[in-house]
């Protein structure tokens, strides 16, 4: 087909983005593997930065997928009832009680680490570990999944299919585990992987939040860029894009099926 | 299959809803075990909400009761009513496939899978739809989904049976071929049945009663003979069929209906000769409908009936016409 | 059947109402109580407009997150509409590109930029070699400006092309039949047609730019946009009162600008960053 020329203006304007997005990510990538950056490719390529990361940060990567996996499940266990009533219910009180929750991702992470240390920050076993980080995490995905699983219920009427089931004779919990789970399949993966994917990206308010005793990959990235050389701090980020890419490309594919 | 049936009595059953809407007024109905019957009328006349409150899905007033046989059931929730219900747009689970959606209800109710099999199979038998056990949902049309449906609600064995507008939702060749299969299978189940529909031929066709319904009350109950031939009021003489009101006065060799209003269907008038004739009009329009013709005649300028019959000769728009009323048809209101 | 299940709802409900509670309203009410405490008393909150340095903060972190939008809006649009309405092979992979950014830190956003006009940066090296000169921006109010873009663009992006999708092809082939020009179509027509997905990714971009603060963190140094002067003002100057009564107006900006957002789009986006 013909292709006008404003096509191939707009295409390498389309291009030019790109390669913005992109070409820092290679470079990181590739400064993570060379020996010495700052000579270049010339001085070859060497896995040893990323042995040191892993010897100094590991201790990051493992809190941050236990943080992100109990975070997942809290989520779960918390958000697709929530997200459930506030189907059922329906009407003016279940749009405020939608928009209450959906309240710490407009409130910036800062403030509410801020709050949770002003009042909680006296209890020191509570305070120092992991679970108070959990708290923050949990607060800022809740949204993601109650909404994600609010917008599946709204797009097949399950009050029929549960009248249906109820003339069959299923009790309430009974229609809500053959029902409404399954159903809601959809609306629960893609809202488990965005929690987990926000959760281990999570900086903002693990910062406020953390301690020397419970550093996250993020905060364990922040003090490379501070204190590390290039090539450390670039193999460090090069490992959360691994850990990372995956999670965006399953994301990306789980919306292009609803397309 | 059932070794007794079902009889309900609905005493006074209203329903308001929490904004206000009066739905239904206060209804008394006696339905005989292993009765069709057909709730008919127009949108909003209250139908469906009749049914949901047998059914068990809405409440109604203070003192509304509903009784099944000689049991209230008016507080018993619809999971333990145990009635069949087929909605309007199927309510068929997604999740499962078409052989898991019809053994649901006697999962539920905790029967031994083999047995589970055995009905299903059984009812797969009874709708035609074998080769489909397996077959997901969203592969199914409309009339194999209606199919689904029916197996699904028939499978447990309900005391009563439940259908809102099944048919509704299907184009008319197939709405017609699945009518026909509804009544010999309701006839055969022998289960007190509740239909409720907005056509009436569909009506006239399976209902051993019809309740004509209008404004959430009941306008008439009879057979489907008694309601088209006998209507006893004007809402039910135009809702079904289509009814002729002519003053008598209009009507030449008649001075017995001198200053009454007769009223006849369209089949109930033929075209005569001049010398025999009652009326003389003139063809205004002419529908050539296969089994039969319509012609809308206008008699005295404006006035207009409707006029139908197998006519061998085609009647041209404009031409003249002369007609006699078929006097033992006509129709009664009582006042 | 709906009043059977009511004492089940509840039961339902309550996780999320003790957490919530818990976790988020108790301390937030706290918060805005101690913003209002502090030297001066309620006047804490004025001190956004009578603190210069606040003041200052405050001002620059508006003119920022309003540039970064208006740019991030312009180029997305663009991008947009071309991958929306236009098939070719690769097409995918430049969708893909232009989106994944969405989950990055902000943290890791800074170190990109820097990574591009930093000290060692690619346009520093680039520069150098072609003029001699090596220009490294990743450090002043220019890096920030380019790093809030990086995560903005894939923001709007998204939300641009879903309302692209929408709209009515028939209105511009009228337009067309009428003699209207490629430039009067876009200017009379599609951009119109697309406003309130301009205006909701806008806010969520404008959302999300007032409240970043990792890109900030990374690349600071004397930059100083509102969530940076919170974070000091609570570690370094230990201001309790400050911090909050900052944040709160920080988070009234937000929720506003997010509010705005959702009720013309009806979607969530991350605001992270």
């Amino acid at each position: 087909m013909d292709k006008k020329p404003i096509f191939f203006i707009q295409l390498f304007f389309t291009l030019l983005v790109c390669s913005f997005l992109v070409i820092p990510v290679f470079l990181s990538a590739l400064a993570g593997v060379t020996q010495n950056f700052f000579v270049g490719i010339k001085s070859g390529f060497t896995i040893r930065w990323i042995v040191e990361v892993l010897n100094l940060y590991t201790d990051t990567i493992y809190l941050s997928l236990l943080i992100a996996i109990t975070c997942l499940l809290l989520t779960l266990i918390i958000g697709i009832p929530a997200a459930y009533v506030l189907a059922r219910v329906g009407g003016r009180i279940s749009r405020i009680i939608e928009e209450t929750i959906v309240l710490p991702i407009a409130v910036p992470g800062l403030a509410i680490a801020l709050a949770l240390i002003i009042i909680y920050g006296g209890f020191r076993d509570f305070r120092t570990s992991w679970y108070f980080i959990l708290v923050g995490h949990v607060l800022y995905t809740l949204p993601f999944m109650v909404r994600s699983v609010l917008a599946v219920l709204s797009s097949f009427n399950f009050n029929e299919l549960e009248e249906g089931a109820a003339s069959l004779g299923a009790s309430f919990w009974t229609r809500f585990i053959t029902i409404v789970l399954p159903n809601a399949k959809s609306g629960i993966l893609a809202g488990s992987l965005m929690v987990f994917t926000l959760s281990i990206g999570e900086f903002n308010l693990t910062w406020m939040l953390h301690t020397p005793m419970t550093k996250t990959l993020p905060v364990g990235l922040a003090d490379s860029y501070a204190s590390m050389r290039l090539e450390v701090a670039s193999a460090y980020t090069l490992i959360f894009f691994i850990m990372i890419i995956p999670l965006l490309l399953g994301m990306q594919l789980l919306s292009k099926d609803k397309i | 299959m059932e070794k007794g049936t079902t009889s309900i009595n609905l005493i006074n059953c209203g329903k308001t809803f929490k904004d206000g809407t009066r739905a239904l007024e206060e209804i008394n109905l006696n339905i005989k075990g292993g009765e069709t019957i057909v709730l008919l009328g127009p949108s909003g006349c209250g139908k469906t909400t009749l049914l949901r409150i047998i059914a068990g899905l809405e409440e109604p007033d203070y003192s509304g009761q509903i009784v099944f046989n000689n049991e209230n059931v008016t507080k018993l929730q619809i999971e333990k009513r145990n009635v069949g219900m087929v909605f309007q747009s199927y309510a068929l689970f997604p999740n499962m496939n078409v052989k898991e959606n019809i053994g649901y209800g006697l999962k539920v109710r905790k029967i031994d899978k083999n047995k589970i099999e055995d009905r299903v199979s059984e009812m797969l038998n009874m709708m035609h739809i074998d080769e489909l056990s397996s077959r997901k949902i969203d592969q199914l049309s409309g009339g194999q989904r209606q199919r689904v449906a029916l197996a699904r609600a028939i499978a447990v064995r309900p005391r009563v049976l439940l259908l809102d507008e099944p048919l509704t939702a299907l184009d008319a060749i197939l709405r017609d071929r699945l009518r026909v299969e509804i009544d010999s299978l309701l006839r055969s189940l022998g289960i007190t049945t509740i239909y409720v529909t907005h056509d009436q031929s569909e009506a006239m066709a399976l209902g051993d009663r019809i309740v004509v319904m209008s404004n959430g009350q009941i306008s008439q109950i009879g057979t489907p003979r008694n309601i088209y031939y006998n209507p006893e009021n004007e809402f039910v003489a135009d809702f079904i069929g289509t009814v002729n009101r002519i003053s008598g006065n209009n009507l030449k060799n008649l001075t017995s209906f001198e200053g009454q209003e007769l009223l006849f269907r369209p089949e109930d008038i033929d075209i005569v000769e001049k010398k025999y004739s009652h009326l003389t009009g003139v063809v205004k329009a002419s529908f050539f409908l296969g089994e039969k013709t319509r012609l809308i005649v206008n008699y005295n300028s404006t006035e207009q009936i409707s006029v139908e019959g197998k006519f061998k000769e085609e009647y041209k728009i404009g031409s003249e016409i002369f007609l006699k009323i078929n006097l033992d048809t006509l129709i009664q209101l009582p006042n | 059947m709906k009043y059977y299940d009511y004492p089940k709802l509840f039961v339902l409900a309550l996780p999320v109402a003790i957490f919530f509670v818990t976790f988020f309203i108790v301390p937030m009410i706290q918060l805005v109580i101690i913003g209002g405490s502090g030297e001066i008393g309620e006047s804490s909150y004025l001190s956004i407009i009578n603190k210069p340095r606040h003041f200052e903060s405050l001002l620059a972190t508006l003119i920022l997150s309003i540039a970064v939008t208006i740019t991030a809006l312009i180029i997305s649009t663009a991008t947009g509409l071309f991958l929306v309405r236009n098939i070719f092979p690769g097409r995918e992979i430049l969708l893909s590109i232009l989106t994944f950014p969405l989950a990055f830190p902000g943290v890791v956003i800074g170190f990109l930029i820097i990574m591009l006009a930093g000290r060692q940066g690619l346009i520093g090296w680039i520069t150098k070699a072609l003029y001699g000169d090596k220009i490294v921006f990743a450090y002043s109010m220019l890096g920030l400006f380019f790093g809030y873009l990086y995560f903005s663009i894939p923001r709007v992006i998204l939300t641009i092309m879903a309302a692209a999708e929408k709209l009515d092809k028939s209105l511009e082939e009228a337009a067309k039949s009428l003699g209207a020009s490629p430039y009067r179509i876009i200017m009379d027509i599609i951009i119109p047609a697309l406003k309130p997905g301009l205006i909701a990714s806008g806010a969520i971009c404008f959302a999300t730019s007032m409240g970043a603060f990792g890109t900030a963190f990374t690349l600071a140094t004397n930059i100083d946009v509102l969530p940076m002067t919170i974070y000091t003002e609570f570690t370094l100057n230990a201001n309790i009162a400050g911090a909050a009564s900052l944040s709160i107006v920080l988070g009234l900006v937000t929720w506003v600008a997010l509010f705005i957002a959702r009720s013309l789009s009806g979607q969530t986006v991350a605001v992270s960053g």
